[in-house]
C-alpha cells in the first residue's frame, strides 16, 4: 500500500514524548520508518497513560481470583463481578489529576465523564459514583480555588448525568498543592447476558462513530498526563478537554438502548488517545484488521489533519462495531436521541489498522503493535536515603500529650476548646459542605449516603445492596509503602464490613511520582506488592485500576497515594448497618485494638510530622474480627458500627453521635445530643494514644443493652476481644471520666470546619 | 379501585423520569406512560408529571427549551381540559418557563447546587403535613422569584403549597412550591418521589413524607 503521508523522524518522536529506543522499536516493528501520522498514533498509545509501560509487569501479578470474576483485569474497559445468576457489578476508578491541576472545573468534570463511559460501555447502567480528592492547605487561595472548582466540576457533571454520589474522601496536605489528586470511580449494574465486549469480532463488520463531533481539544492529552507538571503547564491548557454532561446523558441512554437490544458486536469509548486507542484496541483484541476513512468522522472544526482526528480527546464519543444488517437499527436509535452516528469504516481480514483521508493512506500498521506491543520496562527502585517529604515534617514544640494532661487535670474547658479545634480542622471536619453539592439521592437507591463508613445503595429490582468506599493514606505509604498499602486495603475492608456487607472486589488508582526516579519507583513497587498481598490474604480480587505517574511539581513529589475503591455486597439490603449510636444504646470496642500515633492524622496535626511507627497489622486478625462483626450483624445483634482507623477512637465515637443527631434533628427539629460516656482509667495509659491513635482490626459497635450477653458469648467463642466503653444517653454532653463537655458545640465545630471554605 | 393513568413527559436530559415512574407504579399502582418530547400525545391520562433533571442540559435557562417542546402543546391542551399537571424540580422550572405557573426559578443564592433533606411547612391542600415534615431537595436553580403583584396574588389566593422552614436557596417568602389559579397545575422544588423508601442516615420514612404528598395529590383527582 502506498503511504501518502511524509515520514515522521526521530526528532519529532522525541517532541511527542517517545524515547529514541522506542522510535527504533517502532521502525523495527514496522520494517520501515513510520509516517508522521503513525508516529503521532504511537505517541498516544505508547504513552505511560495508555500503555502502562512502566507498571504493567508489576500489575500483571496482582491478585485477581474470584468465582465472581467476569472479565479479566485489563481486558475490558472495567472490572466486572457476578452478583447473582442475572446481575453483575461493573466498577472502576480513574485519575484526572493533571487536567484538574491546570483547569480544575473541566478537568474534574471530564474525569467523571470518562469513568462513566468506561462503565456504560460495558452495558452496565451507572448507579453510583465516588470520588477521592487531595489538595494542599485549603486556606491558601489557589488551593481553595482548585477545591471549589473541582467539586463544582464533579457536581455539575454527575448531577446532570443523574448518577448518585455515594461516598468519597477528601484529604489536605501541602505536598498536593501544585498537583492535586482527583480520582473518580463509578459503579454500574449490568444484566450478565447483555454485557458488551471490546473485541471487534469477525471481518466485514461496520465501524460506527457516535456521539459528539471531533475537534482539536485534548490533542496529546495522554502524553500530557505522562509528564511532570511545571510552571509551563498552565500553557498546556489546550490539552484539557471540555465536558458536556447533556451530550453524555444522551450518549449513555442511546448506548444502553443499543446494547439492551443486542445490536452491537463491540464497543469502546474514545477516552485517552481517542480514536487511535478505541480502534486499535478493539481491532487487536478481536484479531481482525480495521479500515477507517477519516473524512467521514463528524468534525466540528475545519482543516483538521489525520493525526488530529486520531488523537483528539473530544469528549462524549464512542466507537461501535456493528454487523452490517444491524446498521439501520443502530442509526435509528441514535437518530431518536439526536446524536451524530456515522459509518467510518469496517473490519477487515488482515491485522492492520489502515487510516485513509480523502482516498490517501496516512497509516497502515499492525493494530497489535500499536495497542499491545508497547515496550515494557522493569524500572529500578531504591529506598531513598533521606525523607523525601522532610520539608513537610517539622517537629513542632507542641508535645503530643496535651490531651492526656487536660484529661488528667480534669480541665473541662480546656478539653472543650481542644476538641473543638481538632474537629474544625479540614481533615477532621465534616465533608458535608462538599457532598451536599452532589446529588446523592437520584436513582432511589440510597440507604446510606456519603459521610459514614461506606455508601450503601440498593441494586435496582433486587433485594441486594452494594456497599462502596474509597480510601487512601499517603502518610502511611510515605512511611512504609508495603505496610501502608496493606493498611489501606484493610481500612477499605473494615469500611465495607462495618456497613454490614461482605467485600467482593477492589479497584485502584495508583498516584505516584516520576517512575524513572528509582526512589519514586521504590514506593510504587512496594505499595503494589503490599496491596496485592493483602488482597490475596483477604481473598478480595483486584479487578482493575489505573496508574497515574508524574504526580509532582518543581517542589517535589506528592505523598505516594494508592487510592483504593472497594465494593461489598449485602445479599439482603435490610441488613445494612449504619454508623450511628442512638441514646439508650451501648458502645464497645470490638477487635484487636492496638492504637499507635505513628502516621496518624492526630500526630500530624499536633506535631506537624507523620513519622513514627505505624500501627501493627495482622490480616488473620482482621479477617477474624470482620467475620465476627458480620455474623453478629446477621443475628441482628448490632444497631450500628464504625471502623477504627483514620482519626482514632474518640473521633469515631463522636462521629457515631453526630450522625445520630443529624438524623434525629430532622424529625424533632431539635439538637438532641447523646451522651457519650467514656471511662478514664487513671493508670499509666497515654490518653492521646488511646483516644487518637490509629489501629487496624477493630471497630466500635453500638447495641441495645439486652443484647450484650449474647454478643459477649459469641465474641468470646471467636476469641475476639470485646470491651464495653460507653453509652448514648439523651443529653447534650460528652463525658470523659468526670469531665463533661457540651456535645452540640463539638458538633458545630465538626459541621462548620469546612463550611467556611465554601461560603 | 381503578388504576390511575399517569403520563410522564420526558425530554432529552430528564433524569428523574424513571425514578418517578417506578415510584408511581410500585407504591401507587399507577399505569405509567412516558411521553417523548418530540411528539404530541393523546389526552388520555388522569394526571401528568413533568419530572426533574436537566432537560436540554439546562442550556439557555433551565426549563426554557423544554417549554417549547411539542409535547408541551399537548400538555397545555390537557390542562385546558381540566387535567392535573405536576412539575417537580426541573419540571417546576419547565412549568414556569411555559407560563403555566407564575414566577421564575433562578440560581440558588449561594450559587451552589444543594442536595439535602429540608424541613417544609405544608399549606393549602398540604396543610396537614405533620410537624417535622421533610423532603429531599437537589437543585442549583431553585430560588423562587416573582414580581411583587404576582407574589401578592399567589399569597392572597392561598396558592403556596410548601414553604421551607430553613430557606436553602433564597426563595421569596420561603416558597418551595405553588399551584396555579385553577388549582390543577402544581410545581415544587423538593422531590417527593425520593421520600418513599427508607434510608438509614436520615429520617425519611414512607409513612410521613413521600406518601403523604402523593396521597393528598391523588385525592384531588
Amino acid at each position: 500500500m502506498v503511504l501518502a503521508d511524509r515520514i515522521g523522524n526521530k526528532e519529532e518522536a522525541q517532541k511527542l514524548g517517545l524515547l529514541e529506543s522506542e522510535y527504533e522499536l517502532i521502525c523495527d516493528g514496522l520494517g520501515r520508518a513510520p509516517t508522521f501520522t503513525e508516529l503521532a498514533m504511537f505517541s498516544g498509545m505508547w504513552s505511560e497513560h495508555c500503555s502502562y509501560k512502566n507498571s504493567i509487569l508489576l500489575l500483571k501479578q496482582l491478585y485477581s481470583q474470584s468465582d465472581r470474576l467476569l472479565a479479566k483485569p485489563g481486558e475490558e474497559n472495567a472490572g466486572a463481578l457476578r452478583l447473582d445468576d442475572r446481575l453483575a457489578v461493573v466498577f472502576k476508578i480513574e485519575s484526572h489529576n493533571h487536567p484538574s491541576a491546570i483547569e480544575p472545573y473541566q478537568g474534574a468534570a471530564t474525569g467523571v465523564g470518562g469513568i462513566m463511559r468506561d462503565i456504560f460501555t460495558m452495558g452496565a447502567r451507572p448507579i453510583i459514583s465516588l470520588n477521592s480528592l487531595r489538595f494542599g492547605n485549603p486556606t491558601e487561595p489557589r488551593n481553595k480555588w482548585l477545591l471549589k472548582n473541582v467539586v463544582k466540576g464533579i457536581g455539575d457533571y454527575g448531577n446532570a448525568l443523574g448518577i448518585a454520589c455515594a461516598a468519597g474522601e477528601i484529604f489536605f496536605h501541602d505536598s498536593y498543592s501544585k498537583n492535586p489528586l482527583v480520582n473518580a470511580m463509578t459503579v454500574g449494574i449490568a444484566e450478565i447476558d447483555k454485557m458488551a465486549s471490546a473485541r471487534a469480532g469477525k471481518p466485514g463488520n461496520l465501524v460506527i462513530y457516535v456521539g459528539a463531533k471531533t475537534g482539536r481539544d485534548g490533542i496529546h492529552g495522554a502524553s500530557f498526563a505522562s509528564k511532570e507538571l511545571s510552571n509551563e503547564s498552565a500553557e498546556e491548557r489546550s490539552a484539557v478537554q471540555v465536558g458536556d454532561p447533556f451530550m453524555e446523558k444522551l450518549l449513555m441512554e442511546a448506548t444502553l438502548e443499543c446494547l439492551k437490544k443486542k445490536l452491537v458486536v463491540a464497543i469502546q469509548d474514545m477516552g485517552a488517545a481517542g480514536l487511535v486507542s478505541s480502534s486499535s484496541e478493539m481491532s487487536a483484541s478481536g484479531g481482525v484488521g480495521m479500515r477507517l476513512a477519516l473524512e467521514k468522522v463528524p468534525a466540528r472544526e475545519e482543516g483538521m489533519e489525520p493525526f488530529e482526528f486520531m488523537l483528539s480527546e473530544s469528549q462524549e464519543r464512542m466507537l461501535l462495531i456493528v454487523e452490517k444488517d444491524r446498521k439501520e437499527e443502530v442509526l435509528a436509535v441514535f437518530e431518536k436521541w439526536e446524536l451524530d452516528a456515522a459509518v467510518i469504516g469496517e473490519t477487515t481480514a488482515g491485522k492492520n489498522l489502515t487510516i485513509s483521508f480523502h482516498g490517501k493512506i496516512y497509516a497502515d500498521l499492525p493494530a497489535e503493535l500499536l495497542a499491545k506491543k508497547a515496550p515494557r520496562y522493569e524500572r529500578e527502585f531504591q529506598k531513598p536515603a533521606h525523607d523525601l517529604w522532610a520539608r513537610f515534617n517539622h517537629e513542632s514544640h507542641q508535645t503530643p500529650d496535651d490531651f492526656s494532661q487536660l484529661l488528667t487535670k480534669n480541665d473541662t474547658e480546656g478539653l472543650g476548646i481542644f476538641l473543638q479545634q481538632l474537629l474544625s480542622e479540614p481533615n477532621f471536619a465534616s465533608k458535608e459542605p462538599v457532598y451536599e453539592q452532589y446529588d446523592t439521592d437520584i436513582g432511589l437507591g440510597k440507604i446510606i449516603g456519603p459521610g459514614q463508613n461506606a455508601g450503601v445503595y440498593r441494586v435496582p429490582n433486587s433485594q441486594m445492596a452494594l456497599s462502596v468506599t474509597v480510601d487512601g493514606n499517603g502518610f502511611y505509604v510515605a512511611q512504609e509503602p508495603y505496610l501502608g498499602a496493606q493498611h489501606t486495603v484493610a481500612e477499605c475492608y473494615r469500611n465495607i464490613v462495618s456497613s454490614g456487607a461482605t467485600p467482593i472486589g477492589l479497584t485502584n488508582c495508583l498516584n505516584f511520582a516520576n517512575p524513572y526516579k528509582p526512589e519514586n519507583f521504590y514506593f510504587f513497587r512496594n505499595a503494589v506488592l503490599g496491596m496485592s498481598d493483602a488482597c490475596a490474604k483477604l481473598k478480595i480480587p483486584i479487578t482493575g485500576g489505573n496508574v497515574s505517574f508524574y504526580n509532582e511539581s518543581e517542589d517535589g513529589p506528592v505523598l505516594p497515594t494508592p487510592t483504593m475503591g472497594m465494593v461489598g455486597l449485602l445479599e439482603d439490603a435490610s441488613y445494612t448497618l449504619p454508623a450511628i449510636l442512638q441514646p439508650g444504646e451501648r458502645l464497645a470496642v470490638l477487635g484487636f485494638f492496638k492504637p499507635q500515633l505513628g502516621g496518624s492524622l492526630y500526630a500530624y496535626l499536633r506535631r506537624r510530622s507523620f513519622g513514627g511507627v505505624l500501627p501493627p497489622l495482622d490480616l488473620e486478625q482482621e479477617i477474624r474480627c470482620g467475620e465476627l462483626l458480620l455474623s453478629l450483624n446477621r443475628k441482628k445483634l448490632l444497631s450500628g458500627a464504625i471502623d477504627l482507623s483514620f482519626g482514632g477512637l474518640l473521633y469515631a465515637a463522636l462521629r457515631l453521635v453526630f450522625a445520630a443527631n443529624r438524623k434525629n434533628r430532622q424529625t424533632s427539629g431539635l439538637d438532641l445530643c447523646g451522651v457519650l460516656s467514656l471511662p478514664v482509667k487513671q493508670s499509666a495509659v497515654n490518653f492521646d494514644e488511646l483516644y487518637f491513635g490509629e489501629s487496624a482490626h477493630s471497630y466500635l459497635v453500638a447495641y441495645l443493652p439486652e443484647k450484650e450477653k449474647e454478643i459477649v458469648d459469641i465474641a468470646t467463642r471467636a476469641g475476639v476481644p470485646f470491651q464495653p466503653i460507653g453509652m448514648g444517653l439523651p443529653a447534650d454532653l460528652l463525658k470523659l471520666g468526670d469531665a463533661e463537655i457540651v456535645m452540640s458545640q463539638l458538633q458545630s465545630s465538626f459541621e462548620n470546619g469546612l463550611k467556611l471554605l465554601f461560603y | 379501585m381503578k388504576r390511575l393513568k399517569a403520563g410522564i413527559l420526558v425530554f432529552p436530559g430528564s433524569n428523574c423520569d424513571r425514578d418517578l415512574g417506578q415510584s408511581l407504579e410500585n407504591f401507587f399502582s399507577c399505569e405509567v406512560e412516558y411521553l417523548w418530547h418530540s411528539r404530541s400525545f393523546e389526552i388520555q391520562h388522569d394526571i401528568y408529571f413533568v419530572p426533574g433533571g436537566f432537560s436540554y442540559g439546562d442550556y439557555l435557562r433551565s426549563g426554557a427549551l423544554a417549554a417549547r417542546a411539542r409535547s408541551m402543546d399537548s400538555l397545555k391542551a390537557a390542562i385546558k381540559q381540566g387535567r392535573m399537571a405536576v412539575g417537580i424540580c426541573n419540571g417546576f422550572q419547565i412549568l414556569t418557563e411555559s407560563h403555566l405557573l407564575e414566577g421564575a426559578l433562578i440560581r440558588n443564592k449561594s450559587l451552589k447546587y444543594i442536595c439535602r433533606n429540608i424541613g417544609l411547612k405544608g399549606e393549602g391542600v398540604f396543610k396537614d403535613a405533620p410537624a417535622g415534615y421533610h423532603l429531599p431537595i437537589s437543585h442549583g436553580e431553585g430560588n423562587f422569584i416573582a414580581g411583587s403583584d404576582t407574589l401578592k396574588r399567589i399569597e392572597g389566593e392561598g396558592r403556596v403549597i410548601f414553604r421551607y422552614s430553613d430557606n436553602p436557596n433564597g426563595s421569596m417568602n420561603d416558597i418551595a412550591g405553588i399551584c396555579d389559579a385553577s388549582r390543577r397545575v402544581y410545581g415544587l422544588m423538593p422531590h417527593p418521589e425520593r421520600a418513599l423508601l427508607p434510608s438509614l442516615d436520615d429520617a425519611l420514612t414512607a409513612k410521613r413524607y413521600g406518601t403523604f404528598f402523593f396521597e393528598k395529590l391523588f385525592a384531588l383527582l
